[in-house]
């Protein structure tokens, strides 16, 4: 394991990119697309165990996947005792101590509850989960689910599954310029580009899940942002030059192609 | 005895277990979370929870999501 790893309570990990699970056309694409992105945090959501279609459950194929922590998801909440009662029964399955949180009440826009939002990560950080809360991009809340002791904050980027792009990026700023738990934004990516735009902020990791599946390659899409997001913390790690409002020359401005007078 | 699973009336033989249930249904139970009357019931207890008529049981898997 490399120096540089994206630290989670007392779990360490190599890749700054984690995947989710949804939208993919079968499984087998989805697992093509998670092996592709060398994600280490795969998310899922929990659903009615369906009698007629057994071949539904996840569980089974990502259990074979070799490195791949789960991280479920408290999709469906719409409160913070559903969260939690979620976070329970998920972690029944999972085996992790990792959960994200995600209390969203509309299903329009899907825009996190955030005073559940920190009521379930209070009760579930207490319980010893490493809460990972998807979030509005608010500097002030970020602070107050520190407070509560989560493993990460995880702010949009722009609604989920809309691919509006990092929207976000000046309350981004902010809350990482603050922050003592790792940023990683969670939903609305839609490009690598955004993806290493986001590290290079010094955010710690991205999530993306609409981005790959709705690829029209999802693997190789999935690759695609495995080098943007490595790039992007090189890029951070190197430090980027600071913005000039003027051209600062590259090159000597020497007077020798002029004629003589 | 009628128990609810997964929203679903069921008719199910007195005192059953809720590992005998899952059994029945075809459900691993490593591979499902069980919630009782809205308390979670972990794999190593379901052999000795006996199910009451009325009893609201919840099965659930992972699926896919973001």
């Amino acid at each position: 394991m490399n120096s540089d790893v994206l630290q989670l309570g007392n779990l360490a990990f190599n890749s700054r990119l984690l995947l989710g699970t949804g939208k993919y056309s079968d499984t087998a694409t989805m697992l093509r697309s998670i092996e592709a992105s060398g994600a280490q945090i795969v998310t899922v959501a929990l659903r009615r165990f369906n009698r007629e279609r057994p071949s539904d459950d996840l569980f089974g194929p990502l259990s074979q996947l070799k490195g791949v922590t789960l991280m479920p998801n408290t999709s469906g909440a719409r409160d913070a005792a559903e969260a939690v009662r979620a976070a329970r029964l998920a972690r029944e399955i999972s085996g992790s101590p990792l959960i994200k949180v995600e209390i969203h009440p509309n299903p329009q826009h899907l825009l996190p509850d955030p005073i559940e939002t920190l009521e379930a990560a209070r009760v579930l950080a207490a319980e010893g989960f490493l809460v990972m809360p998807y979030m509005p991009a608010d500097p002030v809340l970020a602070k107050r689910l520190e407070d509560v002791g989560v493993a990460s904050v995880m702010p949009l980027g722009a609604p989920i599954g809309s691919g509006q792009g990092l929207g976000t990026s000046e309350m981004l700023r902010i809350i990482i310029e603050n922050s003592r738990v790792p940023v990683i934004v969670d939903a609305g990516l839609r490009a690598p580009s955004e993806a290493a735009a986001a590290m290079e902020m010094g955010c710690a990791a991205v999530l993306i899940n609409s981005a790959v599946a709705a690829a029209e390659q999802p693997a190789a899409m999935a690759a695609a942002f495995a080098q943007a997001v490595q790039a992007g913390r090189a890029a951070y790690l190197a430090g980027l030059m600071p913005r000039r409002a003027t051209a600062s020359a590259t090159s000597p401005l020497t007077s020798f192609l002029k004629p003589e007078t | 005895m009628q128990v609810q699973v997964n929203g679903e009336a069921m008719e199910r033989p007195d005192g059953e277990t809720l590992a005998a249930l899952l059994a029945a249904l075809g459900a691993s139970s490593g591979r499902v979370a069980v919630m009782l009357n809205d308390d979670v019931i972990p794999a190593a207890e379901r052999a000795a929870r006996r199910l009451a008529a009325g009893d609201r049981v919840e099965i659930l898997t992972f699926a896919g999501g973001g």
